[in-house]
């Protein structure tokens, strides 16, 4: 879908971005992830043309994005700003159809986007008049979002889009995030320095440092097979926690006991993440989950049963 | 002469067209060159914000217009556009531009980079993001600019009245050479309120909240046209002559009202001052206009004076006036004095004026010049049997005969001499000599009659303009009523008088007021 091929950025002798190649499938949800100024903003912007490559070649679809006007190539793909960037002069409903407008939608359909919208991101339909200054951090950053999303663009593009938020105020729209419908049909590629948002949210990861990828993986691949120390060190703190966030219940499947099915209050797929497994005993206060394979093969285990399998994963990992 | 005890309401009420048109003029004015500041400095500003390597230079010149004096800016504008609105527009705007410029240019670059970018990002053309984004961001920046403009505009624009251009300038300008009070405050309350008023009507445009901004700021541009169509441009040209009066002789019996009325001269008049006018009617911008006739500038431009053949204009010959009590302490006084008796006439005092106003020659050496030429002159005898101090009002003319009483004095008199030039007008020179501050100076008979004593209609009209009637008039009432003696008159006659470019009163052959009145008439 997204295919980038040796881009480079330098702000004179700066190398902002240093012959980056990288491929987002169809769906995917890329992370940019790295330290401050290690060109995330850089690489993104150059994607939506707010920044013109130094060299390089950038294809959505197959089309060289550098022949296009850069007008049309922005009002297909939604862009949410690392500080939101909302118009202080324009409303809550204003500020989201401000794309709508552009591509000249009639009115019955701009206002029922809108209210759409509203509604998926759980804000309440007495601030389509408000002011973004009349909002919270959390409201404005929903609102960025729906202005983005609004004319279900199917490419997205998220500078630090939390990046401004308490902990307990991103986790909760970490998990809207993912349940969004509309988010679940998009190419998004999303830029980040908080590793725990990145192995949460991320289907792959981009590890930059000075303008370079260091490493291109899944969250698994990043923490279990490093390419040099500098990725290893870069995960160390909370690694844990990022284990079980990197991880889904289908990587450790050999691992987990054969059971006859008994009813449990909970019922997972096997492509849910460990993290939100180990998360499902808590919430449920359940003693066993069920977790069905694609062959309708289902096994059924406790808690113990679920981290033993994990440490007999990790153990395997260590010894390739 | 009931002017001193009319109440300033009663004027303003019995002038009331005037002080209408008056207001509507200096309204339209104000808005005409405000409406054509924005045209031209909200884009140039905006440009500037584009092109950053221009913004030094764009705000630096704006910066330098706004510093030369109006005065002089209009100046400028008379060989370029010539009298009348064009050019009180060009200046005016030109005042209001820098203020435009600057909002303009520091409201948009301070809007939140962010935005800016959001605006791209979401597939704004460099347009949408100006309109939708950049300027409606920058308003306020932008209308506090505007706001300023229009306070200087508002005030520069009572200078309009110099070149013929109307406003309550003609109210001000007017009443401080006429000397009256209720004219001047008739012209400045307005003037003064409605800088107040726009001001403050503006500072509420520009904290209106964003929302309301949005209808308020449409409506701008339609309330500027409104505005600026209460500005009927007072034509410069029209007419086969054009006249151009001061202020002051529009107002004054012996000057239009009497043209009208003796004369039943009908002219295209339009209202000047005296610091353009002879300029104006020498670069053709004006044909007819009324100076004084010793004026150097008449020589200076090329001018001759239509003989009065009606009289109405008293005479104006001058002569010392000196406190008896002076004459009677400095025996020598009077005799010496009386050496420039008849000695300069119209002409030759045309020309000493010419030499100081023109080729800017000191009075100094001038007065020494002429009385070397009619050996007059001798050195000084450095007497110190006592001090006579001499008084001059604050014109060139009066510099000059000063200098040369002084002159007169230190060489044939043991007198030493004091001189304290430039005391303003007749009024504080006569009080200076009435309160034993100085003992002589030289004073012009209209002035004594008319101002000073302050005589009635009718004393006037019995005088009938004769010079020596006058004149004797003037010297008994002072003698008898202050105790001051008018010594014998220096000769030349500093009147009232038309003037037109001696190349034109030639062709058209015009010597006199009523040949100038049967020209307008032909056809
Ligand atoms: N317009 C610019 N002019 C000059 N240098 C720039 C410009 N934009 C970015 N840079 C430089 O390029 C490098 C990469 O910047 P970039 O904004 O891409 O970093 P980032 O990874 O997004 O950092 P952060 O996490 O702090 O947002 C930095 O060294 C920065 O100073
Ligand atoms: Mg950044």
């Amino acid at each position: 879908m997204i295919k980038v091929e040796d881009l480079s950025k330098s702000f004179g002798k700066i190398k902002a971005v240093d012959h980056i190649s990288f491929q987002v499938k169809e769906r995917e949800n890329l992370i940019l992830l790295g330290t401050s100024g290690c060109g995330k903003t850089t690489t993104l912007k150059m994607l939506n043309r707010l920044i013109e490559p130094t060299s390089g070649k950038i294809f959505i679809n197959g089309e060289n994005i550098l022949m296009q006007p850069p007008e049309i190539l922005r009002r297909g793909i939604g862009y949410v700003l690392q500080n939101n960037g909302l118009f202080p002069h324009y409303t809550v409903a204003e500020n989201i159809a401000i794309v709508p407008q552009l591509l000249r939608w009639d009115r019955k359909r701009i206002e029922n986007r809108v209210s759409e919208l509203l509604e998926k991101l759980h804000l309440d339909t007495t601030y389509l008049n408000a002011y973004p200054n009349e909002l919270s951090g959390g409201q404005q950053q929903r609102v960025g979002l729906a202005r983005a999303l609004v004319a279900d663009p199917p490419v997205l593009l998220m500078d630090e889009p939390f990046g401004a938020l308490d902990n307990v105020t991103r986790s909760k729209i970490h998990a809207e995030f993912k349940a969004l419908d509309e988010l679940k049909r998009k190419t998004i590629i999303m830029v980040t320095h908080d590793v725990q948002e990145a192995f949460e949210l991320g289907d792959r990861i981009c590890l930059m440092d000075k303008g370079r990828i260091i490493q291109n993986g899944t969250p698994a691949e990043l923490l279990f097979n490093p390419v040099n120390s500098f990725v290893k060190d870069f995960l160390k703190e909370q690694r844990l926690q990022l284990e079980f966030k990197a991880l889904h219940l289908i990587d450790i499947w050999d691992w987990l006991p054969t059971s006859k099915k008994r009813e449990t209050k909970l019922n997972l797929m096997s492509d849910t993440g460990l993290w939100e497994s180990l998360e499902g005993f808590k919430f449920t206060n359940s003693e066993e989950i069920s977790i069905s394979h694609q062959n309708n093969e289902i096994k059924t285990v406790g808690f113990e049963q679920l981290m033993a399998a994990f440490y007999q994963y990790k153990k395997q990992q260590t010894h390739e | 002469m009931n002017e001193q005890q009319q109440t300033l309401w009663g004027f303003m009420a019995q002038q009331s067209d005037k002080l209408l048109t008056q207001t509507l003029q200096h309204i339209g004015l104000t808005f005409i060159s405000l409406f054509i500041a924005v045209l031209i400095g909200l884009p140039l500003g905006i440009f500037i914000t584009r092109k950053k390597q221009f913004s030094g230079t764009v705000l630096g010149i704006a910066g330098v217009l706004q510093t030369i004096p109006s005065i002089a800016l209009l100046g400028f504008m008379i060989p370029l556009l010539g009298i009348g609105a064009k050019p009180a527009i060009v200046a005016l705007l030109l005042y209001a531009l820098l203020p435009i410029i600057r909002n303009t240019y520091t409201g948009i670059t301070g809007v939140d980079s962010a935005v800016k970018e959001a605006a791209v990002a979401m597939g704004m053309n460099k347009w949408q993001v100006l309109f939708k984004a950049e300027l409606p961001l920058a308003m306020p920046v932008i209308l506090a600019g505007i706001r300023t403009a229009t306070v200087i505009n508002v005030g520069v624009a009572t200078l309009a009245s110099y070149i013929a251009a109307g406003g309550l300038g003609e109210f001000i300008f007017g009443g401080i050479s006429l000397n009256n009070t209720n004219m001047i405050l008739a012209g400045a309350i307005p003037a003064a309120l409605l800088a107040i008023l726009f001001d403050f009507l503006l500072s509420r445009l520009q904290h209106l909240n964003l929302k309301k901004l949005k209808t308020a700021v449409a409506a701008l541009p339609l309330l500027l046209i409104i505005m600026s169509s209460f500005y009927f441009i007072p034509s410069a040209y029209g007419g086969k002559l054009t006249a151009g009066f001061t202020p002051e002789f529009m107002g004054r019996q012996d000057g239009n009202l009497g043209l009208q009325s003796k004369y039943g001269l009908k002219i295209h008049t339009i209202v000047i001052s005296d610091a353009v006018m002879y300029k104006a009617a020498y670069e053709k911008q004006l044909d007819v206009i009324s100076g004084y006739s010793t004026d150097g500038r008449l020589k200076a431009y090329g001018l001759i004076v239509l003989q009065d053949d009606k009289g109405i204009f008293p005479p104006y010959y001058a002569a010392p006036v000196v406190r008896e009590d002076a004459l009677n302490k400095f025996p020598e006084l009077e005799k010496t004095l009386n050496m420039l008796s008849g000695k300069i006439n119209d002409s030759v005092m045309t020309d000493l004026n010419y030499r100081t106003d023109y080729l800017h020659q000191s009075p100094e050496r001038v007065a020494k010049d002429f009385l070397l030429a009619h050996t007059l002159w001798q050195p000084e005898r450095n007497g110190k049997v006592g001090v006579v101090r001499i008084g001059s009002k604050i014109f060139g003319e009066q510099y000059i005969l000063a200098e040369m009483y002084a002159m007169l004095i230190k060489g044939y008199t043991d007198y030493d001499v004091a001189t304290k030039t430039g005391l303003g007008g007749t009024k504080i020179c006569f009080d200076a000599l009435t309160n034993n501050q100085i003992d002589f100076y030289p004073e012009y008979t209209g002035t004594g009659l008319l101002a000073i004593l302050q005589s009635s209609k009718k004393t006037v009209d019995s005088l009938g303009g004769d010079k020596n009637k006058i004149y004797n008039y003037v010297k008994n009432v002072f003698k008898a009523k202050y105790n001051i003696k008018w010594l014998q008159p220096i000769g030349f006659n500093n009147a009232y008088a038309l003037m037109m470019r001696q190349k034109q009163a030639k062709d058209l052959g015009v010597k006199t007021i009523s040949n100038l009145k049967q020209y307008l008439e032909s056809k």
